[in-house]
């Protein structure tokens, strides 16, 4: 009992290096940020302007609506590796029931424009759950799952164009993927929308309680009478639907609809929840983090290009400085669990 | 049977450690003779283990001195230990399931031939040898995690005491043993220590330590209490020393008779009938009335802690019904059970708290449904957390502070206190004051007679006698699996318990 007051006493002893340690995970990604900003606004005068600032938004809007998804799945200690996949395939899912030009030579559906969209979301639901049900019923892991479906989806896009090239898509994607709103682009405050309502549902609801116990011990939110398996097929669920919003709207944004068009995204988005601090190993961080991943991501990526430097080094360097932030972030992680 | 020739093999003056903020010892001198058997007790977080595991070298910052043979040591790892001669069986199993017996039994320490290939004959001959010493008699290709725990247990005890170590240190080493299985334990440690080896001994079996041991040192709150010789102390002694004075429930339980009682007119609330799984349990039924609190007691790996997980639908039962209030249910999940009044505090708290999660999340986990539909009101959580947290003493009194930052004790009362908002119908307690000490004990059995009194009926799942003994009405004992006796309405000491497992 005694030892009960001592360790309690101790905890009122802060000082600044338990509070940063508590927040290092939050502080890492934050520093990486101000510093990447700092080294590429010194290198490149076009770097730090107004124009260019609307350009980083611009170019992460659509990781940052995948990724909005994927926190909720790593936020539950799962994966989903194929954001990227099921985002083209939704995205050409949108092309195939909307009435083509003469010369693209698909054999396709056309519909009218709010019934394509309406496929579109029931195959991205539908991928989702197909997840959702390989993961929690059959119990398959989200890995190996999600890895089939990576594959699955590459291949629905396949059979949809067959190699050719899809350009025309419903106005009201058009408009939501490369339109304005206001001075705005209305992707950026589509993806604004979605990192706010993700943040507003992780933070302040029932079940985002939930996504965050069972990322911190599964068995004890088993324990607690958590239905466990109902709110992962809920993250899966969630993250496909995701994906979908951003293959329609990226689609809008790149002007077509092809294979293979979102590959990188698999790499960013997973690269954005986790550099921003967010644990792979579930139960900590959030959307403020995700935010800050994708920031950095998007500085990165962007100011790489303002300065002049061989365009192959490019690749290694990026892969180089994610690495770092990387490294940082579990030993950020690691410091935080130190910090008694 | 004193071989006490004057020169302790192993000497240690004034030890002291702490963990954090946390005392776990202060100012231990403990010496062991060559060729004794010193037995250890005192209560759950006494100190004893952490001694131990400092002579192992498993724990290396302390403050004092260690000497061995006369020359002063201070070890930086197990294997500096185990170097020095010291072994060490821990409570917990560390054998490797999906291999084989021989290869459990060498280790880290295969016989090989010349060229450093594994000679597979000689372990396999020696390792069946040195069992068959141990009384089992045991195919040594077999996997490992096959056996029944027992089993398991002494294949662990047989891959220290073989391995050549001049100091014996045996944490807990009987807790899963029948007692044939116990009698040739003992043996083999005669014939060792009439070798020269020496030997430490942990245990909470009383009868066990003076049994075995030539001398006993106590242990209460992180200091020594006594070292005395075995032969001159008896069991009634030893527990006062461990306890202190004025605990009369728990010494009761540990020495004497318990007078069982249970409820008479009170309704059945829940009834198993014939639960089964297999490898874990067959055929068990039992009914809980309300207000009466059931005892499941066996030895480890006896089937009680499968049973309480299945009552929670943690996992699946292949046989039997259940059923609450005489209406039939099904337990898929344990959303299912929480939904027809089933709540578990499970065995292990890494298994029932959110390390990283404040107090009052992880109290405030089971009843989120009750108190928000959509939006979260935390305000609300935190109120009723703090009335769970000052109701049941849990320290530092704060909703705050992470989980992990508590002590064992508090922590397992924070479990505890999910289930007390909204009361469930059954209540089952796996364990429930494992690694407590003899405070958080007594609190834990006052909330357990709180819940009594408001009809809530209970299960306690214990291989602990004392456990089982303080807080039931009526007494089923596990067997391999099995019910094998049920005490009811009568009389009851431990070593009644422990003959009928």
């Amino acid at each position: 009992m005694n030892a009960d007051v001592a360790s309690a006493a101790g905890r009122e002893g802060g000082g600044l290096g338990r509070w940063v340690a508590g927040r290092l995970t939050n502080l890492a990604p934050l520093v990486t940020l101000l510093f990447l900003v700092l080294v590429f606004s010194l290198m490149a005068p076009s770097f730090a302007t107004v124009d260019n600032l609307g350009n980083i938004m611009r170019q992460v809007s659509i990781t940052a609506i995948i990724a909005t998804g994927l926190t909720f799945v790593i936020l539950t200690a799962e994966i989903d590796l194929s954001v990227a996949s099921i985002a083209n395939a939704v995205g050409i899912v949108v092309a195939y029931f909307t009435l083509q030009e003469t010369y693209v030579n698909i054999a396709n559906v056309p519909m009218p424009g709010a019934v394509a969209i309406l496929f579109a979301l029931l195959a991205a639901f539908a991928l989702g759950t197909v997840n959702a049900v390989g993961v929690t019923i059959i119990g398959i892991p989200s890995f190996i799952m999600t890895l089939a479906m990576m594959q699955i989806g590459a291949g629905i896009s396949a059979m949809l164009v067959r190699g050719q090239i899809a350009y025309a898509i419903p106005d009201p994607v058009r408009f939501l993927g490369s339109g304005m709103i206001g001075p705005f682009p209305s992707i950026v405050v589509v993806a604004c929308l979605f990192l706010l309502i993700g943040h507003l549902v992780l933070t302040y609801t029932r079940f985002g309680r939930y996504v965050y116990m069972v990322g911190g011990n599964r068995e004890a939110a088993e324990f607690s009478g958590v239905n466990v398996k109902l709110v992962i097929a809920a993250v899966m669920i969630i993250s496909a639907m995701c994906c979908g919003v951003a293959g329609m709207l990226g689609v809008a944004y790149y002007g077509s609809a092809q294979q293979n068009e979102f590959d990188d995204y698999l790499l960013d988005s997973i690269a954005a929840v986790v550099v921003g601090g967010t644990s792979l190993f579930g139960g900590q961080g959030g959307i403020p983090n995700t935010i800050l991943g994708l920031l950095v991501l998007g500085v990165l990526n962007n100011g790489l290009d303002h300065i002049d430097i061989d365009s192959f080094l490019k690749v290694l360097i990026r892969g180089l400085i994610l690495l770092l932030a990387l490294v940082i972030n579990v030993y950020a992680q690691r410091l935080r669990n130190r910090a008694a | 049977m004193n071989v006490g020739n004057g020169t302790p093999i192993l000497e240690m003056v004034g030890i002291g450690k702490r963990f954090g903020g946390v005392t776990a010892l202060t100012g231990i001198d403990f010496h062991l003779r060559r060729g004794e058997v010193h037995g250890l007790v005192g209560e759950n977080g006494a100190g004893k283990s952490t001694l131990m595991k400092i002579i192992a070298g498993v724990h290396h910052g302390y403050d004092g001195e260690m000497r061995i043979d006369g020359q002063p040591v201070h070890f930086r790892s197990a294997r500096d230990a185990l170097a020095a001669g010291i072994g060490m069986v821990h409570q917990e199993l560390s054998i490797v399931p999906q291999l084989s017996v021989a290869e459990n039994v060498f280790l880290g320490v295969q016989p090989t031939n010349g060229l450093g290939v594994v000679s597979w004959g000689r372990m396999k001959r020696e390792a069946r040898e040195h069992l068959q010493l141990l009384g089992i008699d045991i195919d040594p290709t077999r996997e490992t995690g096959t056996l029944p725990i027992g089993m398991q247990q002494l294949i662990e005890i047989g891959r220290v005491l073989f391995s050549g170590a001049r100091i014996v240190i045996l944490d807990e080493p009987t807790s899963a043993l029948s007692p044939p299985e116990v009698k040739h334990l003992f043996e083999v440690l005669g014939r060792l220590k009439a070798k020269g080896t020496t030997f430490v001994f942990i245990s909470h079996f009383l009868e066990d330590i003076l049994e075995v041991s030539d001398r006993v040192t106590v242990f209460r709150n992180s200091r020594k209490v006594a070292t005395v010789d075995a032969a001159s102390v008896d069991k009634a002694w030893v527990i006062e020393q461990m306890i202190g004075a004025g605990h009369h429930e728990l010494a009761d339980a540990m020495l004497g008779e318990i007078w069982l009682e249970s409820p008479k007119d009170a309704p059945v609330v829940f009834s198993a009938k014939g639960l089964t799984r297999p490898r874990s349990f067959a055929d068990v039924s039992f009914d809980v009335k309300a207000g009466e609190v059931v005892g499941l007691y066996g030895f480890m790996g006896s089937g009680q802690t499968e049973l309480a997980r299945a009552l929670m639908g943690k996992s699946r039962l292949h046989g039997g019904t259940v059923s609450m209030d005489g209406q039939e249910i099904r337990l898929r999940s344990t959303a299912d059970a929480k939904k027809a009044g089933i709540a578990l505090v499970p065995e292990s708290r890494r298994a029932m708290l959110f390390a990283h999660e404040p107090v009052y999340k992880n109290i405030s986990i089971s009843i989120l449904e009750r108190i928000s539909r959509l939006l979260l009101k935390p305000a609300e959580e935190r109120k009723i957390a703090q009335g769970h947290v000052d109701a049941l003493r849990i320290r530092p009194f704060l909703v705050e502070p992470e989980v992990r930052k508590l002590s064992g004790g508090n922590q397992q009362k924070v479990a505890l206190a999910r289930w007390l908002t909204h009361l469930p119908r059954l209540l089952v307690l796996s364990e429930p004051t494992k690694g407590m000490d003899v405070g958080a004990k007594d609190d834990v059995v006052k909330i357990v007679k709180g819940l009594k009194e408001k009809g809530v009926a209970v299960v306690v799942a214990s291989a602990e006698p004392e456990t089982v003994l303080t807080m039931a009405d009526r007494i089923l004992v596990m067997r391999k699996g099995q019910i094998a006796q049920e005490f009811a309405d009568r009389g009851v000491s431990k070593d009644q318990l422990l003959a009928a497992a």
